[in-house]
This record gives structure tokens, C-alpha cells and sequence, in this order.
């Protein structure tokens, strides 16, 4: 048939001449190519010594806020976990009492705040809910570790150090 | 048969013993390097100084594995499986002439731990022995793709085995004895069999790589269509035994190659440096030089394996009777003619 995008092509199969029967031609030229790369530079990147540079919108570990004065940001409204498609989150609210002005910004806070690292999925939905601005995915890759429960990530993980002097 | 002489001769065993199965040993470590520097990777480097402890991390493993014999398997063929490979694999050195005669005092010390005169036969009864384990393993283990691979190195081992000895009867024209001792002298300044039989040599070299069980001929082990082959039933130290009796199979063919074609231990300028270092050092030169060639032979198979991908059974087939068969037979034919006029100028 004519072919109407003028793209066909036909291939022609020659039976293989004498050379490429012996095989032993071809075979020594993939030795050389394969022998060339022992020289050329290695791609490894030495993990946990070096890292491979992220991209910008790189989403890995999360971590809860500070504002400008120290105080944590989040306020317990529960929009992350409610937004969090692999209900990896949960939290417990409390109410700021007096004298807790220098820690929690918002009239309440989470006491209790657990991201489980196994059911994340890191899609980022937490931090777009957030209206307080503070959970962002900006930190690391998340460790391996060898229990599940270790995986529960609370909020001595998550918090941000809190400012100098 | 005084003590002095089965002294010397124990030590001897357990020097070639120890070195060989650190050879094996070491030859995993250097395969993965290898393989990684040629796909432009490291290998292994975490465990000890650029990886050098990983053997014994991998025996450590293998040893704590879980001992798993499958509830239909046979249980003693299933472990005199393993056990049959890895021995065969071991007393393969015994003829193997490692060096000159030592002379301490008055004593003549062969680097050799017997040379019997049919030499090249014993290696072929101890390599075609070899074979057993793999079938013995592969049946016992009751499972379809253990029996496919054993199926396979038998009929693997038994066309290859014939252009093998074929090539080697062309050998034994030119050398005129079976023993590997006479063959290594005979190979004495320069004068390696390689110049006289290079076709033999090849096609030696193809049924090593067949025998061994090596990439481009692993097909009874071959993944992509058996699981694991015959060892897919087997775990732990029992499937380190078939790894390790395959390299310890790589090491002796190595040993073998450089014996019968490539000198031996034998390097220009021999006597030279024997009169300079006395009798003692020179032979355990020889052994280095001849170690030097078998760890370039032992390089080679790593490199053939992480460069040419595995034959098609029919293929395997094809080469092993249409084409090494015929050509060792040529081999002889035209051996034997140039020798024929060879003595009649």
C-alpha cells in the first residue's frame, strides 16, 4: 500500500555475511567499548556522605514554622489534616494559657502533632491548606529506619529550632 | 615415603587450598567492582577500605541465613548436591604446576602437588565430575525450573566437553605428553603453545566459558527464563557453596588456560632472573608470574560476562555441534599434516 505519511521505511534484513557469523568480530568490538568505560568518570554519588542537589520544589521532610518572634505558627485548625489524601496527619489542639504568649502565636495550638512518614505521600496538599503558613515540605530526605512506629514523626522532629538568643 | 616428604606436601595442600578458596572469595569481591567500573559505577565500597572486608560480610551472611530444604525435596541428594560441586571444584588444582623446583640444601621441593602423566585427564574427570553437583542439586530440589537447569548443564557440559578434548588432542600432537608438568617445561623460553595452536586455543577458551557455566553460556542458572535455575530451591551456605565452587571452577580453567597455552609460569628472561635471585625466590617468581596470568584470565571471564549477553539454547546448541566440533576437528587434521611435514624437512 502507499504510504500517506511518507514515513515508512523497509527494512532489508541481509543474511549476515562471513565476518558477522563468526561473531568473535563483533564480540571483541563490545569488548572495547566496555573496557573504554572503566576509565570514563563515575556517576555514583556517595549518599550519605554527599547529596545529590535538589530542585527548587523539591518536597521532602516537613517542618512547622516559627514566626518572626519565635512563636509557632500553627494554630491547630486542622486543615492539613484534613486536606492530607493519605491521612497521614493528626493532632490534638489545646488552648494557650497565660504566660504562653512567647510560644504559640494563634490562642491555640497542637499539643500533639504526628505526621506518619509511611503514609505520606508528600504531595505537598498540607502546606497549599495551610492558612497560617506554617508546614512547609522543605527539609531533607526522610531517614530509613527499622521500626514502624519509629516512622510517627512528632512534633520534636517536626518543630523548627527555635531562634537564636 | 619418608616424613620430610609428606611434611612438605601438606604444607603445599594447604597453601594451594587456602589460596585458591581466597581466590574464590576475593573473585566475588572483584567481579562486582568489575562489573560496576565497566557500567561507570564504584561496586562495593562500604565494607573495610574500599570494599576489601565485603567476602567475608557475604560468608557472614550467607552463614546466618535460614536453613531451607524444601518439604519434597530429597533431603540427603539436596545437600550432597552443593557438597559434590564444591569439592570437585576444589581438587581441580592438584596437577597444576605452580612453579620450578624448589631447591633448598639438597632438597628438591616440586611447586606441584602430584604429577601424575595423564594430567590433563584428571582435570577433565574432576571438571566433567563437577557437573553432578549441579544435576544432583537441580533434581533433588523437586522443582520444574531446578530440574530445566540441571537438565541444561548436563547436556551443556556434554557438548561442550567433546570439541574441548578435541582441541586438546591437537594440543597433545604438538606436545606429545598428557603430563602438565612436561607441558609447563616444554614451554620454556618463549616457546608457548599458543603460537602453535591459536585456533585451539579458542576453542578451549569457548569450552571453558561453557564448562564454567560463565555468561554468554550460563543458561542453567539463567534468570530470565528459570528463576534461578538449579539453585532456585537453594539459601544460605548451601547456595554459597554452588557460588562459591563456580568461581573456584573459573579460577582452576584460568589456571588450566595459562598452563597449557599460555606458559605456564614461564616469562621471558627467566633464567636470567633465576641466576640472579638463586634457586629458592625464582621458582616463587614463576608462581607470581603465573598467578599474573591467571588473574588476567579470571579478569577476562569477568569481562566477557559484563559484556556479551547470553546465548539462546538453540544457539548454545549450534555452536557447541555445527561449529566447534567441525573446527576442532580441522584443528587436528591440519595440526597433524604441519607436524607430519614439520618432521619430514
Amino acid at each position: 500500500m502507499e504510504s500517506l505519511s511518507n514515513r515508512k521505511k523497509v527494512l532489508d534484513q541481509k543474511p549476515m555475511n562471513f565476518w558477522e557469523r563468526l561473531y568473535l568480530p563483533a564480540i571483541f568490538q563490545g569488548m572495547a567499548i566496555t573496557f573504554k568505560h572503566m576509565f570514563k568518570k563515575k556517576e555514583t554519588i556517595f549518599y550519605p556522605e554527599v547529596e545529590r542537589e535538589f530542585s527548587e520544589n523539591w518536597r521532602g521532610l516537613h517542618s512547622l514554622k516559627r514566626d518572626e518572634q519565635g512563636r509557632e505558627r500553627c494554630t491547630a485548625c486542622g486543615l492539613c489534616a484534613l486536606s492530607c489524601p493519605a491521612e497521614a496527619i493528626t493532632m490534638i489542639a489545646a488552648e494557650r494559657q497565660k504566660g504562653e504568649e512567647n510560644l504559640y502565636r494563634e490562642e491555640k495550638y497542637a499539643a500533639v502533632y504526628e505526621i506518619n512518614m509511611l503514609r505520606c505521600i508528600f504531595c505537598g496538599l498540607c502546606e497549599e491548606a495551610c492558612p497560617k503558613e506554617a508546614i512547609y515540605l522543605d527539609g531533607p530526605i526522610v531517614k530509613s529506619d527499622y521500626l514502624r512506629k519509629d516512622f510517627i514523626y512528632g512534633k520534636d522532629k517536626l518543630v523548627e529550632e527555635p531562634l537564636k538568643s | 615415603m619418608e616424613l620430610s616428604f609428606i611434611i612438605e606436601k601438606f604444607i603445599l595442600i594447604t597453601v594451594i587450598f587456602l589460596v585458591s578458596l581466597g581466590i574464590a572469595a576475593y573473585s566475588t569481591l572483584a567481579e562486582r567492582k568489575i562489573a560496576g567500573y565497566l557500567q561507570d559505577r564504584v561496586g562495593p565500597n562500604r565494607a573495610g577500605p574500599g570494599g576489601m572486608f565485603q567476602p567475608l560480610a557475604d560468608g557472614l551472611k550467607m552463614f546466618m541465613k535460614e536453613e531451607i530444604i524444601p518439604a519434597d525435596a530429597n533431603r540427603f541428594l539436596f545437600i550432597a548436591g552443593p557438597s559434590l560441586a564444591l569439592l570437585t571444584a576444589c581438587i581441580g588444582s592438584a596437577v597444576i604446576p605452580w612453579g620450578q623446583d624448589m631447591v633448598i640444601g639438597d632438597r628438591i621441593i616440586p611447586l606441584q602437588v602430584t604429577d601424575i602423566n595423564v594430567g590433563i585427564l584428571y582435570i577433565f574427570g574432576v571438571v566433567s565430575l563437577g557437573v553432578y553437583g549441579l544435576m544432583i542439586g537441580g533434581w533433588a530440589s523437586n522443582n520444574k525450573f531446578s530440574l530445566m537447569g540441571a537438565i541444561r548443564a548436563a547436556s551443556q557440559n556434554i557438548s561442550y566437553e567433546i570439541p574441548m578434548g578435541l582441541s586438546i588432542i591437537a594440543l597433545l600432537l604438538v606436545t606429545n605428553t598428557l603430563s602438565l608438568k612436561e607441558i609447563s617445561e616444554m614451554q620454556h623460553g618463549g616457546n608457548w603453545n599458543i603460537l602453535y595452536q591459536p585456533l585451539g586455543f579458542l576453542i578451549f577458551m569457548v569450552c571453558s566459558f561453557a564448562e564454567t557455566n560463565r555468561t554468554p553460556f550460563d543458561l542453567p542458572e539463567c534468570e530470565t527464563e528459570l528463576v534461578g535455575g538449579y539453585h532456585t530451591e537453594y539459601s544460605g551456605f548451601k547456595m554459597g557453596a554452588f557460588m562459591f565452587a563456580e568461581y573456584l571452577n573459573m579460577f582452576v580453567a584460568s589456571a588450566v588456560m595459562s598452563t597449557l597455552y599460555f606458559g605456564g609460569y614461564n616469562y621471558p628472561g627467566m633464567d636470567y632472573v633465576n641466576g640472579l635471585v638463586g634457586p629458592i625466590i625464582g621458582p616463587l617468581i614463576g608462581m607470581a608470574v603465573l598467578f599474573a596470568k591467571v588473574f588476567a584470565f579470571i579478569f577476562f571471564f569477568m569481562w566477557v560476562r559484563w559484556t556479551v549477553p547470553r546465548f539462546r539454547y538453540d544457539q548454545l546448541m549450534n555452536l557447541g555441534w555445527k561449529v566447534l566440533i567441525p573446527l576442532a576437528i580441522a584443528n587436528i587434521v591440519i595440526t597433524g599434516i604441519w607436524i607430519t611435514i614439520y618432521d619430514k624437512l
